[in-house]
C-alpha cells in the first residue's frame, strides 16, 4: 500500500464532488422532463392542459401523504432499517381521528394532537423491538403492517367513517386565503389572482437562490472545487421559474392548498435537521457504521427508536391528511403507500445499506412517482401498465446509482 | 524415505512487503512438525502458499510434495492431494449438522440426491476417531469450541488427509480440550497422517512436535530436532533481529498517575463461565507512554475494549481511577467525557464511517464541539477539520475527502484526530500501525510521542514487539487474560517478554 494517497485522491475527490452534483442534477432535470413529457403528450393525445392550476393543485393533493412519509422514512432508511407498516399505520390513524371525531365529537384541537399522538405511540412500539432487542425492522413492521390493517377493520367495523366538520377537511382541502385584498387583481385588469400566493413563491424562489450562492462562497472559501457556474446558475433558474409558473398557475385557482404550505414546511425543516444539526448528523453515521457510530460515544439505540417515533407520527400526519381529503375515513386507506413511500427514498437516492441519502432527493423522488401517476391515469393508461412503468423507474434509479458509485 | 514435503526457497511479495523471503521447509513422511514465529513473520503466509490460496505463479520457489512439483490453483487442488489445513477461524456452519459439515462440498449423493444412511455411518466412524460420542444430526453450535476443533479435524479425516495443517489449534481452548486435542495428534501421527502445527505454545510443542522451524520476517530461521529442542533457543530464534533507528527520539517527561485500573474483571460475552480478564491492574502517568504485549488472543483488546465504555464482555467488575478519582466508564459517552479514549484494531470496521468525508469523521466522537445547541457550525468543523489536516500531515486533496479513499496510515491520522478532537487524557491505541507501510508507521510513532509530550497518557497495545520496545516508557506483558509482569524501558526486551509469556503457559500446563 502506497502512503503518498494524493495521486488517487485528486482524482477521486473531484469526481466524487461531481458525481454528487450530478445525482441531484439528474433527478431534477429528469422531473423535468417527466413533466414537459407529459405536457406534451397530454396536450397532443386529449387536448388537456397538464400544468392547469387544477392539475398542479391536485399533484400536491395527491402526493402530499407520500412526501409526509418519504421525510421520515429517509430517516429510518438512513439509519439501517425501514418501516413497511406506514401505510397501515396511515389508514389506523385515520380511523382513530375518525372515532374521535365523528363518533365522540372531540374538537379538531384535540383530535390532531391526540390522533399525532397515537402515531407516536404506535413508532414508539415498533422501534422499541428493533432499536432495543435487534429484531431486525423488516418483520416488525411487517407485523405492523398486518397488525394495524387489522385494528383499522376493527375500530370502523368494516365501513366508512364521516363525514368530517369543515375545519378538520382544511387540513387536506383547504387553502390560504388571499390577504392582499383585490387591488393587485385591479392592477393587473385580472379577475381572479391571489396575490399572496405569488408574493411567497417569489420570495422563496429568492431564497433559494440566496442560500445558493452563500453555499458557494463557503465551498470557495474552503477550496472545494465549486460547481460551475453555468451549471449552478441553470439549475437555480429552471427551479425558480417553475417556483414561479407554480405560484402563478396557482394564484390564478384558488391560492397555496394548506397542504403544499404543511409540505413546504416540513421538508425545510427536515433538511435543516438531516444536514445541520447533530443529531440528524448522528443518524447518518449510525447507518453508515454502526460500531463506529457506537465507539464514539453515540447512542444508536435511542436514535434508532426514535427515527421509528417520528416515522408513527407523520405516518399519523399523512393519514389525517388522507382521511380529511377523502371525507372519510376508509379500512381500504393507505394500502400500498409503503411501497411508494419506499420507492420515493429510493429513486431520491438513498442507500438501502444505511447512511446515505438526501430530504431534497427524496422530496423530488416522490414528485417524480407523484407526476408518472397522475400523468398516466389522465391518459387513461390501465393501472397494469402504470405499476410495471414505475417498477422500471424504480430499478433504472437504482442501476444509474450503483453504476455511478462503481465507476 | 523421501520426504513428504519440501518447499524451496519460497518468497511471496506483496506490494511493498516482501512477506516470505526464500523460505524453505521440509516436512517428513509420518512427523509432527511445528512451525513457530512472531505474529507477522509469515507463518500464515507460509501455510496459504502451501494451500494453494496463493495459486502457483504468484510465489517464487517450488513445492515438492509426495516426489512430484505442485502446481496448485487453488484449495481444491491442494484438498485433492491430502493437503488439508484448519484455519484458526472454525469453518463450520453453525445451524448445519455435524454429519452435514462433515460432507459439506463433498456430499455422499448420487444424482444430487443425498445418502443419509451411508452419510449418518460415515459420520459415527468419523466421529469415533477423533474420540467424540455426539449424534450425527446435533447442529454445530450446540458444541463447544474444543470439539468443533475436533470435527474440523473429522472433516479433514473425511477428505483423506495425507497432510494436516493445523493454525494455532489450541488459541481458543480450554486446557482439558487441548490436552485432548493433543492426543489426537499423536493418534492421528500413528495412524500415518502428518501433520504441521503452527503454536505460540511451546509446552505444547515440546509434547507434540518431532521437529520444529523457526521463521522470522519472512525468513527460515532454523529447524532443530526434537532433542535439541530448548526454550531460550526458540526465543533468541523468534526474536533475535537487530533494532536500528526505526522509532523517533524521545526524552521522556512523565509525571504524576492519570489513571489507575484495578482488579478489572471481564467475562465473554457468550460463553458462560469464561473469564477473559482475570483481575488485571494497571496504571497511566502523565506523559508516559505504556505498552501492552502478550500473544494473539491473550485479551489485550478485549481489556481496552471493556475499560472504554464496557463495549465489551459481561459481569464487568473493577475500578478505574483518573487523577486519582473513581470513574464512571459505563457507556462510551461517560468514558469519554471522563478522559478515555480508544483507537480500535480495525480502522475500517470500527473506527470510521468509510462513505463520510473526512470532516464528519473528525467531529464524530465530539460533535457538540462544533455545535451551538445542537445545530452545526459547519464553518467551525471545516476549520477544526483543517487543523488537524495540517497538525496530523493527513495527506489528502482535502478535508472534504471520503475516508474510504484514504491510504491506511492517513485513515489512522484521521481516527487518530476524531480521539484528539475530545481532548482526552489517557489514549489507549489499540495495534495502531497494523496495515500500515513503513513511512507512515514513523509518523503514527512521532504523533504519538507528541502526545506524551502534551502531556498525555498513551497506552500502546501491539503485537510486534520491536515496537514496543522501541516506543514503550514502561510495558505489562499479558497472557491468558491476566498481566503476568511488567518491564520498565531497562528491563525490557523481546527475550525479557518471552520469557513472561512462556513461564506463564508452562505453569498453566
Amino acid at each position: 500500500m502506497s502512503d503518498t494517497g494524493i495521486s488517487t485522491g485528486v482524482d477521486t475527490g473531484i469526481r466524487a464532488r461531481l458525481g454528487g452534483h450530478l445525482r441531484e442534477n439528474g433527478m431534477l432535470l429528469a422531473l423535468v422532463a417527466i413533466v414537459f413529457f407529459f405536457t406534451v403528450v397530454v396536450r397532443a393525445r386529449i387536448d388537456v392542459d397538464f400544468l392547469s392550476a387544477q392539475n398542479i393543485t391536485n399533484l400536491f393533493l395527491q402526493n402530499s401523504y407520500v412526501i409526509i412519509m418519504a421525510l421520515g422514512m429517509l430517516l429510518v432508511i438512513v439509519s439501517g432499517h425501514i418501516d413497511l407498516s406506514v401505510g397501515s399505520v396511515a389508514a389506523f390513524t385515520g380511523a382513530v381521528a375518525a372515532a374521535l371525531t365523528v363518533k365522540m365529537g372531540q374538537p379538531v384541537w384535540i383530535v390532531i394532537p391526540a390522533t399525532l399522538m397515537v402515531g407516536g405511540i404506535i413508532g414508539a412500539a415498533q422501534g422499541y423491538w428493533v432499536a432495543y432487542w435487534r429484531i431486525p425492522s423488516f418483520i416488525v413492521t411487517l407485523a405492523g403492517m398486518l397488525v394495524f390493517r387489522g385494528l383499522t377493520l376493527w375500530l370502523l367495523g368494516g365501513q366508512n367513517i364521516g363525514p368530517f366538520p369543515r375545519e378538520f377537511q382544511a387540513m387536506a382541502n383547504g387553502f390560504i386565503p388571499d390577504l392582499m385584498g383585490d387591488w393587485d387583481q385591479a392592477l393587473l385588469g385580472m379577475e381572479r389572482l391571489n396575490g399572496t400566493a405569488v408574493l411567497v413563491v417569489v420570495a422563496a424562489a429568492l431564497v433559494l437562490i440566496w442560500l445558493g450562492l452563500r453555499a458557494r462562497a463557503r465551498d470557495a472559501e474552503f477550496g472545494i472545487a465549486p460547481e460551475p457556474a453555468g451549471l449552478f446558475w441553470a439549475r437555480n433558474i429552471v427551479v425558480s421559474a417553475a417556483l414561479v409558473f407554480v405560484g402563478w398557475k396557482l394564484a390564478q385557482f384558488r391560492g397555496l392548498p394548506n397542504v403544499l404550505v404543511i409540505l413546504v414546511i416540513l421538508t425545510v425543516l427536515y433538511a435543516f435537521f438531516t444536514e445541520n444539526t447533530a443529531a440528524g448528523r448522528r443518524i447518518y453515521a449510525t447507518g453508515g457504521n454502526e460500531k463506529a457510530a457506537k465507539l464514539s460515544g453515540i447512542r444508536t439505540q435511542r436514535l434508532v427508536f426514535w427515527c421509528f417515533v417520528n416515522m408513527g407520527v407523520l405516518a399519523a400526519l399523512a393519514g389525517m391528511i388522507i382521511t380529511a381529503r377523502l371525507n372519510s375515513a376508509t379500512p381500504k386507506a393507505g394500502t400500498g403507500f409503503e411501497l411508494d413511500v419506499i420507492a420515493a427514498v429510493f429513486i431520491g437516492g438513498a442507500s438501502m445499506a444505511g447512511g446515505s441519502g438526501k430530504i431534497v432527493g427524496v422530496v423530488i423522488g416522490a414528485l417524480i412517482m407523484g407526476v408518472m401517476n397522475n400523468g398516466m391515469s389522465i391518459l387513461g393508461i390501465g393501472i397494469d401498465y402504470q405499476q410495471v412503468i414505475k417498477g422500471l423507474v424504480l430499478l433504472a434509479a437504482v442501476i444509474f446509482d450503483v453504476y455511478n458509485k462503481n465507476k | 524415505m523421501p520426504a513428504l514435503l519440501e518447499m524451496r526457497e519460497i518468497s511471496k511479495v506483496f506490494p511493498g512487503v516482501r512477506a516470505l523471503d526464500h523460505v524453505n521447509l521440509t516436512v517428513e513422511q509420518g512427523e509432527i512438525h511445528a512451525i513457530c514465529g512472531e505474529n507477522g513473520a509469515g507463518k500464515s503466509t507460509l501455510m496459504k502458499v502451501l494451500s494453494g490460496v496463493y495459486p502457483h505463479g504468484s510465489y517464487e520457489g517450488e513445492i515438492r510434495y509426495d516426489g512430484e512439483v505442485l502446481h496448485l490453483r487453488g484449495i481444491q487442488d491442494s484438498e485433492a492431494k491430502g493437503i488439508i489445513i484448519i484455519h484458526q477461524e472454525l469453518a463450520l456452519v453453525p445451524l448445519l449438522s455435524i454429519a452435514e459439515n462433515l460432507f459439506l462440498g463433498n456430499e455422499v449423493a448420487s444424482g444430487g440426491v443425498i445418502n443419509w444412511r451411508e452419510t449418518f455411518q460415515r459420520t459415527e466412524a468419523l466421529l469415533a476417531k477423533v474420540g467424540l460420542r455426539d449424534a450425527p444430526t446435533t447442529k454445530v453450535e450446540k458444541l463447544g469450541v474444543g470439539k468443533q476443533q475436533l470435527i474440523e479435524i473429522a472433516k479433514a479425516l473425511a477428505k483423506d488427509v495425507r497432510l494436516l495443517i493445523l493454525d494455532e489449534p489450541t488459541a481458543a481452548l480450554q486446557e482439558n480440550d487441548s490436552q485432548k486435542l493433543l492426543d489426537l495428534m499423536l493418534e492421528l501421527k500413528a495412524q500415518g497422517v502428518t501433520q504441521i502445527i503452527i503454536s505460540h505454545k511451546l509446552n505444547e510443542i515440546s509434547r507434540v512436535a518431532d521437529r520444529i522451524t523457526v521463521i522470522r520476517d519472512g525468513a527460515t530461521v532454523s529447524t532443530m530436532d526434537r532433542y535439541e529442542i530448548t526454550e531460550d533457543r526458540i526465543i533468541r530464534d523468534m526474536v533475535g533481529r537487530d533494532m536500528a533507528h526505526r522509532y523517533p527520539e524521545r526524552t521522556p517527561k512523565i509525571g504524576d498517575v492519570l489513571m489507575e485500573v484495578r482488579n478489572w474483571n471481564v467475562w465473554h460475552p457468550d460463553q458462560a463461565g469464561r473469564q477473559v480478564i482475570k483481575s488485571a491492574s494497571f496504571t497511566v502517568r502523565k506523559g508516559e507512554i505504556v505498552g501492552i504485549a502478550g500473544l494473539m488472543g491473550t485479551g489485550r483488546t478485549e481489556l481496552a475494549m471493556s475499560l472504554f465504555g464496557r463495549s465489551y464482555g459481561r459481569n464487568i467488575s473493577g475500578e478505574i481511577l483518573m487523577g486519582g478519582k473513581p470513574v464512571d466508564t459505563s457507556t462510551v459517552a461517560k468514558a469519554i467525557d471522563a478522559g478515555l479514549s480508544y483507537v480500535t484494531e480495525d480502522r475500517k470496521a470500527l473506527g470510521l464511517v468509510l462513505e463520510e468525508p473526512i470532516t464528519r469523521n473528525i467531529t464524530l466522537a465530539n460533535l457538540a464541539g462544533v455545535a451551538v445547541r445542537g445545530v452545526l457550525d459547519k464553518r467551525r468543523e471545516t476549520q477544526v477539520a483543517e487543523s488537524y489536516r495540517k497538525q496530523m500531515a493527513i495527506r489528502t486533496p482535502g478535508v472534504f475527502q471520503k475516508a474510504v479513499n484514504l491510504s491506511g496510515g492517513n485513515q489512522q491520522k484521521v481516527v487518530l484526530s476524531k480521539w484528539l478532537f475530545t481532548d482526552p487524557e489517557v489514549l489507549i491505541l489499540d495495534e495502531p500501525t497494523r496495515g500500515i507501510d513503513v513511512g507512515a508507521k514513523f509518523e503514527i510513532y512521532n504523533i504519538m510521542n507528541q502526545l506524551a509530550e502534551m502531556g498525555k497518557g498513551v497506552v500502546m497495545i501491539s503485537s510486534e514487539m520491536p515496537e514496543l520496545l522501541g516506543m514503550c516508557d514502561r510495558i505489562y506483558v499479558m497472557n491468558e487474560g491476566r498481566i503476568v509482569g511488567e518491564l520498565t524501558r531497562d528491563q525490557a526486551s523481546q527475550e525479557a517478554i518471552m520469557a513472561l509469556i512462556l513461564k506463564d503457559s508452562g505453569k498453566a500446563a
